[in-house]
C-alpha cells in the first residue's frame, strides 16, 4: 500500500468493498466452479460441449449480441429524444423506459408471446408476410431486446445531458454539417457510455431465463437457450452437469465483458477522456 | 440498549414458536394440484378440529415437481410431500436420507391416493379427426406436449405413446420410430404442463394437446367447454400421484401424528370424493366404484409394468443423450 491517497480511510473502505463483493458475488460464483470438480475432465467436457449445449451457446450469445446491438441503436435514439426535446408526456415516456427493469420477466415473456403469437396483435400482422416471431429464435431476440432496453438509455442519457446543446451549436456555427456534428462531437463523447450500456444489456441478456422460455418454443438445437439447458439438468438432479454448463457460460461472459472493458479503456486513452 | 431490543424479540420468537410449533403443516406439492388442495385442506382442518379439538393451519407450496423436491432436499421444512411421480419423492431418500427407502409401503396402494392419465384435448369439432395415438403422428398434425426433460406431465405423455406401440404388438424399435415421429410434430416444448396449456388454448398453437385428464377438465371449466373436445385414446398411462411424510422434518417439528392423519385423509371417503370432484381418479377401491361413471374406463398401464421401474425409464429415455435427446440430434 505504497500509494498515497488524499482521502482518508482507504484501507477500511477497500476492505469493506472486498468483503461485500466476496459475500455477494465471489463466494456464490466460486461454489459453481467447486461443484464442477465432482466431474472428471472427460465428463466435464462431455456435459459442456454436447451438440445440444453447443447449439444453445450459439443461440444465447448470438441472440444476446444482436439484441444488445438493437438496443444500442434505439437506446441512443431514445436517450437523444429524451434529452434534446421538450414535448408533452415526456416524463411519462421517460418512466416507461424503466418498465422492463420492474416487470417480473415471466410476465414480460407471457405478454410478448401473447402479442407475437400467430393470433396476437402483432403476430397476426406478421403472419401473412411469412414472419413468425413467437416460438422461433426471432422470439428470443425480441424478448432479450425488451429486457435490455433500459441499460443503454440510462447510461447514455446522463452523458448527453452533461454534453449540452451548446457544444452542438458551437460545432454548427464553426461550419460542421449535421453528420459531422454527430460523428465528430457527440459520438466521441457518448461512445464510452454506449459501450457500457451495450455490455450491460448483453450481460443481462445472456443470463435471462424467465421471459425467454415463454416465447422461445424451447426446441432442442433450434430455440433452446443455455439457461434452459441448466434448468433442465437441475430438474434431473444433475447438479454437476448443470454447473459445468454454467461455468462455461460464466467464463465466456467474463472474457467478453473483460474484452469490452478493455476496449473501453483503450478507447478512453485514445480520445483522452478521464471518465 | 441492545439488550432492551433483544429481550422482547426473544419473547416474541418464543411465543410464536409455541403458538405455531405443533399446529401447522407444510405440504410441498407439484404445480397443478392447487385447486385440489384448496378444497382438501379446509375439509381436513374441519375434520381434525372435530376429532381432536385442535385448530391447525396447512401451508401449501406449489411449483414444478423436481424443483419442489429439490427445495425439500436442500432444507425446506416440508412435513408432507405430494407429487405426481414417485421419483420426485425417491430423491428425498437418494440425496438426503430424509425418508426411508421403502416409503411407499407405509400407506395403502403404495402411497398413491389419486391418479390421472394422459389424454388429448382437440379443438371444437375435432377438425383433424384425432381419435387415437396413431392420428397424432400424421404429417399434417401438430401436437403440444410439455418438455419431458423438465415436466412430469411430458414424461407421462411420452411413455404413454411408447406403451401404446408396445401394447399393440410393436417392439422397442417401432416404439422409438413412433415417438420420434410424434415429437417431430411438436412445435413448442413448454417447460411445464400449464405452459403447454397456455400455448395450446390461448396462443392457438397445435391441433391437439396431450396433458393430464384433470388438467383437461380444468381447461374446459376455465376456458369454456364449447371451444375444445376431450379425446380418450384407446390406451394410456396411469399417472400416479404419491404422497409421503418427511420423517426428518416431522420428527423435528413433532408433527408426525398430524402429518400421518393428513395423508390418511387423502385415502378416506371424503378425501377421495374431493379428488374425484377435481377430476383426479380415486385409487381406493370403494371410491373407484362410487365414481365409476365420472371417469371414462380406458385401458391404463402402470409405468412399472411396461418400463420395469421409473429409474429404468428415466435412464433409457430421458437422461442426457438417451432416446428423447436422440430425437433431436442432427
Amino acid at each position: 500500500m505504497a500509494q498515497k491517497n488524499s482521502l482518508p480511510g482507504f484501507n477500511l473502505s477497500l476492505g469493506y468493498a472486498l468483503l461485500y463483493l466476496s459475500l455477494i458475488v465471489l463466494i456464490p460464483l466460486s461454489a459453481v466452479f467447486i461443484k464442477t470438480f465432482s466431474l472428471s475432465w472427460a465428463e466435464f467436457v462431455e456435459a459442456a460441449t454436447a451438440p445440444r449445449v453447443m447449439a444453445s451457446y450459439k443461440l444465447t450469445f448470438g441472440a444476446s449480441f444482436i439484441a444488445a446491438l438493437i438496443n444500442v441503436v434505439f437506446g441512443v435514439l431514445t436517450a437523444w429524444v429524451l434529452t434534446r426535446y421538450q414535448f408533452f408526456g415526456k416524463k411519462i415516456i421517460d418512466a416507461f423506459v424503466d418498465f422492463p427493469f420492474a416487470l417480473p420477466t415471466a410476465v414480460a415473456g407471457i405478454a410478448l408471446s401473447a402479442i407475437y403469437a400467430k393470433n396476437g396483435w402483432v403476430g397476426s400482422l406478421l403472419e401473412p408476410l411469412g414472419i413468425t416471431v413467437a416460438y422461433t429464435p426471432l422470439g428470443v431476440i425480441v424478448a432479450l431486446t425488451f429486457i435490455g432496453l433500459p441499460f443503454v438509455v440510462r447510461t447514455v442519457q446522463p452523458v448527453l445531458e452533461d454534453l449540452g446543446a451548446e457544444v452542438e451549436e458551437a460545432a454548427a456555427s464553426l461550419g460542421a454539417n449535421r453528420w459531422q456534428v454527430f460523428y465528430k462531437v457527440i459520438f466521441p463523447a457518448i461512445w464510452p457510455a454506449v459501450i457500457t450500456g451495450f455490455a450491460l444489456a448483453f450481460a443481462r441478456a445472456i443470463g435471462e431465463y424467465g421471459s425467454v422460455i415463454f416465447i422461445a418454443g424451447n426446441m432442442p438445437m433450434v430455440s433452446e437457450i443455455t439457461p434452459l439447458i441448466i434448468i433442465t439438468k437441475l430438474e434431473q438432479y444433475d447438479y454437476a452437469g448443470a454447473t459445468a454448463v454454467a461455468a462455461v457460460m460464466l467464463v465466456i461472459s467474463f472474457i467478453l465483458l473483460f474484452a469490452i472493458n478493455g476496449f473501453q479503456w483503450w478507447n478512453n486513452r485514445r480520445f483522452g477522456y478521464v471518465k | 440498549m441492545l439488550k432492551k431490543l433483544i429481550t422482547p424479540l426473544l419473547i416474541v420468537l418464543l411465543f410464536s414458536r409455541l403458538a405455531f410449533a405443533e399446529t401447522s403443516l407444510l405440504n410441498v406439492s407439484y404445480d397443478v394440484s392447487r385447486e385440489y388442495y384448496k378444497d382438501l385442506n379446509p375439509a381436513f382442518i374441519k375434520y381434525w378440529k372435530a376429532k381432536t379439538g385442535e385448530s391447525i393451519t396447512i401451508n401449501q407450496s406449489h411449483g414444478g415437481s423436481s424443483k419442489q423436491a429439490r427445495s425439500v432436499v436442500d432444507g425446506l421444512a416440508a412435513d408432507v410431500i405430494t407429487m405426481n411421480r414417485s421419483p420426485d419423492i425417491d430423491v428425498l431418500f437418494d440425496k438426503a436420507k430424509l425418508i426411508p427407502k421403502d416409503w411407499q409401503k407405509r400407506l395403502p396402494n403404495a402411497s398413491v391416493p389419486t391418479a390421472s392419465t394422459s389424454v388429448f384435448l382437440v379443438r371444437k369439432g375435432n377438425p383433424k379427426k384425432i381419435k387415437d395415438w396413431d392420428d397424432l403422428v400424421k404429417p399434417d398434425v401438430q401436437v403440444v406436449i410439455p418438455n419431458p426433460k423438465t415436466s412430469g406431465n411430458g414424461k407421462y405423455s411420452y411413455l404413454a405413446a411408447w406403451g401404446y406401440v408396445l401394447k399393440n404388438g410393436g417392439d422397442d424399435a417401432k416404439a422409438k420410430d413412433f415417438v420420434t415421429t410424434l415429437f417431430k410434430n411438436v412445435p413448442v416444448l413448454d417447460t411445464g404442463g400449464r405452459g403447454a396449456t397456455t400455448t395450446f388454448a390461448q396462443r392457438d398453437i397445435g391441433d391437439a394437446l396431450i396433458t393430464f385428464e384433470n388438467e383437461v377438465f380444468l381447461i374446459q371449466k376455465e376456458l369454456g367447454a364449447d371451444k375444445f373436445e376431450v379425446v380418450y385414446p384407446s390406451i394410456s398411462v396411469l399417472a400416479e400421484n404419491p404422497v409421503a411424510l418427511v420423517d426428518k422434518v416431522v420428527d423435528k417439528r413433532k408433527t408426525r401424528a398430524l402429518a400421518q392423519a393428513y395423508l390418511e385423509y387423502h385415502f378416506s371417503e371424503a378425501g377421495q370424493d374431493i379428488a374425484a370432484k377435481h377430476f383426479l381418479r380415486p385409487q381406493v377401491e370403494s371410491a373407484v366404484a362410487k365414481h365409476y361413471e365420472n371417469f371414462k374406463p380406458i385401458k391404463l398401464f402402470k409405468v412399472e409394468d411396461v418400463f420395469g421401474s421409473w429409474s429404468k425409464a428415466e435412464k433409457t429415455h430421458f437422461a442426457d443423450g438417451a432416446i428423447f435427446d436422440q430425437i433431436y440430434a442432427k
